[in-house]
């Protein structure tokens, strides 16, 4: 037993560390991705089919500057450390001629620091942390989704239109929560200079205590509340909330909340007339939209989330921006990226060269219930541009290259 | 804040106090009879409550709703036995980490059991059909259901109450608790009692899952959320105990709805958010308690198990030829950047592995030597790595008086934390690390002008001549196989003797003037100096830092490594990291199932050779020796 145990374990050690990977070949063009897949697969899922339909999509199409695009994709392990291996191992065993990805905000920043330092060319798809484009900055770095700071302005007009004087917070208490939390404190005093925070909440990610969190905000007696919950603490304090009572007469801005992702485990749960941000997949009619949606559909069978929207438009800018820079090296890939255009399921997004922030919106609306399922309702889309601070204010909040 | 409103948090601080009673009574059977630290056991909650699920929505209406709950526990109990016979009888007679090992491995699998049987996304039940609304209670509307919450933990407590005190069976699970081997020697069928307390368990934790379906979505990442829950609320209560469970829970459960009712509260001047404790609330009830009260609040010192697997054989100096053959290795890797310039990679996991290595050599030092199991190692690991990267980044030291501060970090943490905790054994004293390590985290995830909240700090890079991959390599070889020497050297040092001494017999320790505390005290503080090393090697290698280094999941690795190598032998560890890193990085980048495969490996090595690798080599070793004329 013993004998064929150490057989085994030498045969697989020796195939292991002493096989090299596949090189990559010269006529395709390598891209590392890497993401939280085992951690937070209700948006990595569909974010990988949209990554998928978009590689076909270009491959189809003749690839980039007569190359076929090729990805390789890796599970970070949720695990800042093992994602800066996993980023090693796509740059230097699998030839990556670009990483992109992450869903984590830390992790992005973990990744971005290596970008940084080993002067490889990364697009965080995901992460929403200001500090990614902003504070932590760097010249090798580009963003797609909107940030927190971005969300939380788009839900400003409704809180100021509500009328609401005395907030409510409830956050997941990590960076991103307490970052949303901050930004919204600081707009609203901006906006409604005589409003109040009554009570912030600040459960743990994923470890609502529901019940006491709703009652606390209840006891409060607030006419508005602020939420940055999301995924299954988001369902807990919605029938919480709805059991109790909470949401009868007080406004409601929610980040986040309209994302498939977020909005269908809601089902009937689905709270009426929160103004949230989100993705109403099925309801926007642009020629852009449709012929993603279409194309995805036929595809895979699914209706698509929002993770497929930043997957797709992920590749596409990676494409784009290839295809500017005319070749993949790094410096000129940078300066390519600074000022890109991209056309998106959401319409046209230009990568600003300020801050390396995509300008990529969200659409902003009203939940609804409709046939027993939550739906986003009298939504508009509000792009980047408009909600971001002018170039040359987030100019000073990154440190210089 | 109203008294009313205080009341009224009372109140759901009860509910929330059933379930977390429910999962924590099995925990406590299982480790009271069959001494088994269970970590699979929070998987039987999580999967309770997607049987649940999937029974409320398939059936529909009320029979679907509590008939699935019943029909779940019982599924989730008929599980625990099969689960019980098929793996964890065999290993009755291993050593207890080993049993913990394969529990852990059973986690793993269980995981992706759950992701490859209902997906990815969350599933929130439906209300409950009967108890949907809510009554008015105070001026304030409280859930039904959660009412009946309230009722159940109490009636389950008194069911269980009956059971133990009253029935046959109950007898011979007291009897168990008390000598086990005596009962077997008295002809009770051990195996099929053993079957059946994990059956029981199993059903328990699967009936608390299942009683949450209207309260709480299935996820797939509540079997480590509610086995720590859990840990703490049996270790708390007393292990053993089922009242002091169920105190214990309505303990932790209320101290949160209290720091949750409270909210904000100004402190001579500084603003706290009190509801952002509730992160690490058990963890700081857990630590005060076992300080004050070493069993917990109702529990007993733990009798001795006299069939706690082979006695160890001592450790003796290794001979000239493995010296030749260590020096051989030695040389090897040296030059593995010379043989390795076309796959850089090579180096980038090397360096991981020899990371590993001195972490889990620090964490064996204490476990195997001084028979201290340390739960909460990663927080040395984490204090050493985040020292280093706030010199670097914050204070702009250079890189080698940076490297010194990590292992004067991670040994201070160490000494303040060991003192309390070497003064206990066994599980109560690797719940106590686990506090601390807890409190740790919970510091390094929320400081967020110090070490950059959950975020981290960046920016730790290493300076010139170790800032290229090979460069580094060797520095990190360098200064692990210098770790491991000290290691060595101080375990064959009459200090090393003396820790041994301490863990094999404390009386005549003791008795021939060991002092025993203080032994395995600087032991303790030892292993925290060179974890700390290890995390500033850590910091340089990834150039940032973040909290989940000092989590329980990083623990629980620095365990696995130690195990899977072998706690009885010093080149254990060596072995265990390397294996572990290597296997993890591989595993994880062929299936999707990774984590189904890293636990079905675990799981083939505990059955087939529970000594751990080195364990299986060393009787290999005794085997071909025997086999000599």
């Amino acid at each position: 037993m013993n004998a064929r145990f150490a057989r085994v374990a030498a045969a697989a050690a020796l195939a292991g560390t002493l096989g090299i990977g596949a090189a990559s070949a010269q006529d395709t063009i390598t891209i590392g991705e890497l993401n939280s897949y085992k951690a937070i697969p209700a948006f990595l899922e569909p974010y990988q089919k949209g990554m998928e339909l978009a590689v076909a999509e270009v491959n189809e199409a003749g690839g980039v500057l007569g190359r076929e695009l090729r990805i390789v994709t890796r599970d970070d392990g949720a695990n800042p450390g093992d994602a800066v291996r996993a980023a090693e191992e796509l740059v230097t065993r699998e030839g990556a001629d670009v990483i992109a990805g992450t869903f984590l905000s830390n992790i992005g920043l973990a990744v971005s620091e290596y970008a940084k330092r080993r002067k490889v060319f990364f697009l965080a798809s995901e992460p929403l942390t200001d500090k990614l484009t902003w504070d932590n900055g760097n010249r090798y770095t580009f963003r797609l989704r909107p940030s927190t700071y971005m969300q939380v302005a788009m839900l400003m007009d409704a809180a100021e239109a509500s009328g609401a004087k005395r907030w409510a917070l409830v956050y997941p208490n990590y960076e991103y929560g307490t970052s949303a939390a901050e930004t919204f404190k600081q707009l609203l005093k901006e906006r409604v200079p005589d409003a109040e925070i009554v009570t912030e909440q600040a459960p743990p990610l994923r470890g609502i205590d529901a019940g006491s969190v709703v009652q606390a905000i209840a006891d409060s007696q607030p006419d508005g509340i602020f939420n940055a919950l999301f995924a299954g603490d988001l369902s807990q304090f919605v029938r919480e909330g709805q059991t109790r009572g909470l949401f009868d007469e007080t406004a409601v801005v929610s980040l986040l909340t309209g994302e498939p992702e977020y909005l269908d485990p809601l089902g009937a749960d689905t709270p009426t007339g929160w103004v949230v941000t989100g993705y109403p997949w099925s309801a926007i009619d642009t020629p852009e939209h449709a012929a993603f949606l279409a194309a995805y559909q036929d595809r895979f069978d699914t209706y698509p989330r929002l993770g497929s929207v930043v997957g797709y438009a992920t590749i596409k800018s990676l494409a784009a921006g290839i295809e500017k820079a005319g070749s993949t090296d790094p410096e000129a890939l940078v300066d390519a990226f600074e000022g890109l255009d991209v056309e998106t399921p959401f319409g046209p997004i230009t990568y600003r060269p300020s801050d390396h922030q995509s300008t990529m919106g969200a659409f902003v609306g009203h939940l609804d219930l409709v046939d027993g399922k939550g739906q986003m309702v009298d939504f508009r889309y509000v792009a980047g541009e408009d909600v971001l601070p002018a170039e040359d204010v987030v100019k000073a909040l990154r440190p210089a290259d | 804040m109203s008294l009313e409103a205080l009341l009224f948090q009372g109140l759901n601080g009860l509910a929330q106090a059933s379930t977390l009673f429910m999962v924590a009574a099995g925990l406590s059977l299982v480790f009271g009879v069959t001494r088994i630290v269970n970590l699979a056991h929070g998987s039987f909650m999580m999967l309770g409550l997607y049987a649940a699920w999937t029974l409320a929505t398939s059936l529909g209406g009320a029979l679907g709703f509590w008939g699935g709950i019943v029909v779940a526990a019982l599924g989730v109990g008929l599980l625990g036995a099969v689960l019980e016979v098929a793996i964890l009888r065999r290993l009755y007679r291993a050593p207890e980490l080993f049993q913990l090992l394969s529990t852990f491995a059973i986690l793993l699998v269980l995981n992706d059991l759950a992701l490859f049987l209902w997906g990815p996304e969350d599933l929130l039940g439906p209300r409950a059909p009967g108890l949907s609304g809510a009554v008015t209670i105070l001026d304030r509307r409280f859930p039904s259901y959660d009412l009946f919450l309230i009722a159940a933990g109490p009636l389950v407590l008194l069911a269980l109450h009956l059971v133990v005190t009253r029935s046959r069976f109950g007898r011979l699970i007291r009897a168990a608790t008390e000598d086990r081997e005596m009962v077997g020697a008295l002809g009770v069928n051990q195996a099929l009692l053993f079957t059946a307390v994990f059956a029981l368990a199993a059903a328990l934790a699967g009936l608390g899952g299942a009683l949450q379906l209207p309260r709480q979505p299935a996820t797939l990442t509540l079997d480590l959320e509610v086995i720590a829950d859990a840990f703490v609320v049996t270790v708390v209560g007393g292990m053993g105990s089922l009242p002091g469970a169920f105190l214990a829970a309505i303990l932790i459960a209320e101290i949160k709805a209290l720091c949750i009712a409270i909210g904000q509260v100004s402190v001579f001047g500084v603003a706290l958010n009190l509801s952002k404790f509730t992160l690490v609330a058990e963890f700081v009830v857990m630590a005060v308690v076992l300080i004050v009260r070493p069993y917990g609040l109702l529990g007993r010192p733990p009798v001795h198990v006299r069939e706690g697997g082979e006695p160890e054989a001592p450790l003796r100096p290794a001979g000239t030829p493995a010296r030749i053959a260590a020096v051989a290795v030695l040389a090897c890797l040296a030059a593995l950047p010379l043989a390795a310039t076309g796959s850089p990679y090579t180096l980038v996991l090397a360096t991981d592995i020899l990371i590993a290595v001195l972490f889990a050599a620090s964490l064996h030092f204490i476990m195997g030597p001084a028979g201290l199991h340390s739960f909460g190692h990663a927080a040395y690991f984490g204090l050493g790595a985040y020292a280093t990267a706030i010199a670097v980044t914050r204070l702009g030291l250079p890189m080698g008086p940076a490297m010194l501060i990590a292992p004067t970090a991670g040994g201070a943490g160490a000494a303040l934390f060991g003192w309390f905790s070497v003064r206990l054994s066994g599980v109560y004293l690797a719940m106590l690390t686990l506090a601390f390590a807890q409190i740790v985290w919970s510091i390094l995830y929320q400081w967020e002008g110090l070490t950059g909240g959950s975020n981290g700090i960046f920016g730790a890079w290493p300076a010139a001549p170790f800032d290229s991959r090979a460069g580094f390599y060797l520095l990190a070889l360098g200064v692990t196989v210098a770790g491991l020497l000290a290691l060595r050297t101080a375990l064959f040092s009459p200090f090393g003797y003396a820790m041994r001494a301490g863990r094999d017999s404390p009386l005549r320790a003791e008795a021939i003037g060991i002092g025993v505390f203080r032994v395995h005290w600087l032991a303790f503080i030892l292993a925290g100096v060179f974890a700390g090393l290890a995390g500033a090697l850590f910091a340089f290698a990834k150039g940032s830092v973040s909290p989940e280094i000092a989590s329980i999941a990083e623990s629980v690795d620095g365990l696995a490594m130690v195990l899977l190598g072998g706690v009885h032998s010093l080149l254990g560890p060596i072995v265990g990291a390397s294996v572990f890193t290597w296997l993890s990085d591989t595993v994880s980048r062929t299936t999707d199932y990774w984590r189904a495969a890293l636990g079905g490996i675990i799981l083939l090595i505990v059955l087939v050779q529970p000594g751990g690798i080195m364990g299986g080599v060393g009787a290999l070793g005794r085997h071909l020796r025997r086999a000599r004329p």
